[in-house]
């Protein structure tokens, strides 16, 4: 029944999240009915609204992301220190990949699929910004992060530029995936360092994902694979119920 | 005669809806990176956990926004609020806050001045916590308005001081309420409030 609501290429997906934010949500749903006098016993009609409306502010979004517009950027005496960590798992947790042995992975709607060393992105243009994060949690913290431009990078690997959805699957079974306008976007790149020395372990060694129009989430770390597609891949958190565009 | 008109009526619940599930799931995302010293307690948000009072926080914005986006044109365009709202005047003010005080609380045909003053600057606040709310969003899309509040710190403080602002109002005005229960009918089914 759930499938009826479900709209587009995702109806599989949400159908699996929609039970999982029925579980959490239904917890203080209680609270809720008291303070109403509405009777929200249904708490699968609640989350259906809530998932509605949730791709209701994708498209909202979609519609405000400006291409052109670039995030604030900052002096390097503003870069927060130490900056902190942040996964679903504890720091001494962290993946440690062996940059030596490591390739990037390519699939998807792209001609050229050899995969990449970190020699080879090393020895293409690279771009360095001071960019503040926001995380979905509400604090911020401001970095620096070096490394190639996406869409350089797209556009290198012949990647189709007018499908819809850049997916990413990285060492920690973390996934995550950004549109594609916001994957073109001129301050989006594939981070190799993190201020002057390459990303540590637990900033995401060998390559994160610094997209500073996008909350913290949608900065994937240690990413082994990159793929091009026109259904949606979800993410980790996305398949939980965080607002899956959640530009900034 | 004092009724309240249906479109009142209306958008008042509908917005007492949305305020409250927009304060209680915004307690529980601001217990994920608490601002001060404290947390809220879990019985008294919305949502279980982080990505469901987020889900909460941003459907509710939508009621809010175009509810009160309702109530605002109308009271507006229909000249209300110049009747019913303004004007207010300090004076005024000072003479129906002592009257309260002592026990004198005249509950006629408009709003008195403390009444006025009370329901323009709580509408102030919801302008306020949507405006900080929209620089916390979007503040790269919206980096002006980021900007105007002093940058995306400042506006998580001012957009917790606009929510502090609207339960004050709120535990005022349903005490209020307990003490002229008559007005609990007359926002719902527009009766004229009873005089005195």
């Amino acid at each position: 029944m759930n499938r009826l609501q479900a709209s587009g290429d995702r109806s599989i997906e949400l159908l699996k999240v929609q039970r999982r934010l029925l579980l959490r949500s239904g917890l203080s749903l209680g609270a809720l009915t008291m303070l109403t006098g509405c009777d929200l016993t249904d708490g699968d009609a609640v989350d259906r609204v809530l998932w509605t409306m949730s791709r209701w502010n994708d498209r909202v979004q979609a519609w405000l992301f400006d291409p052109t517009r670039l995030a604030p950027t900052y002096p390097a005496s503003a870069i927060t220190d130490p900056f902190p960590f942040n996964a679903f798992y504890p720091e001494d947790s962290a993946p440690e990949v062996d940059g030596a042995t490591w390739k990037l992975e390519l699939s998807g709607l792209v001609d050229h699929k050899s995969p990449w060393t970190l020699a080879q992105l090393r020895a293409l243009p690279q771009q360095s910004q001071i960019t503040r994060h926001i995380c979905i949690e509400g604090w911020s913290a401001i970095g620096q992060w070096s490394g190639v431009p996406f869409r350089s990078f797209l556009e290198r690997i012949g990647a189709d530029t007018r499908a819809r959805y850049v997916g990413f699957k990285c060492a920690d079974r973390y996934y995550s995936s950004i549109d594609m306008a916001t994957a073109l976007h001129p301050q989006t790149i594939l981070a190799l360092d993190f201020r002057d020395s390459p990303l540590p372990d637990k900033f995401g060694f060998p390559v994160k994902l610094r997209v500073p129009t996008k909350l913290g989430f949608k900065n994937p770390k240690y990413i082994m694979s990159i793929f091009v597609t026109n259904s949606n891949p979800g993410g980790w958190w996305e398949d939980q119920g965080y607002n899956w565009f959640s530009g900034s | 005669m004092s009724r309240h008109p249906v479109i009142v009526r209306i958008t008042h619940w509908l917005n007492a809806v949305a305020m409250i599930c927009l304060i209680m799931s915004g307690w529980l995302i601001y217990d994920a990176s608490p601002l001060f010293g404290f947390s809220f307690p879990r019985w008294a948000t919305l949502g279980g956990w982080l990505g469901g009072a987020i889900a909460w926080h941003f459907a509710a914005m939508w009621l809010l926004v175009v509810n009160g986006g309702i109530y605002l044109l109308w009271g507006a365009v229909t000249g209300h609020f110049a009747r019913r709202l303004f004007p207010i005047r300090a004076g005024d003010v000072w003479r129906d806050f002592r009257d309260a005080l002592h026990l004198r609380l005249v509950h006629d045909d408009g709003y008195n001045s403390v009444q006025r003053l009370f329901y323009v600057g709580t509408i102030g606040l919801g302008v306020l916590a949507f405006a900080s709310g929209l620089s916390l969003w979007k503040p790269v899309q919206l980096h002006a308005l980021t900007a105007a509040f002093g940058g995306y710190e400042t506006a998580r403080r001012v957009h917790f001081a606009a929510m502090s602002g609207i339960v004050l109002f709120l535990l005022v005005h349903l005490a209020l309420v307990a003490i002229v229960p008559q007005t609990l009918l007359a926002i719902t089914y527009g009766r004229a409030a009873a005089k005195r």
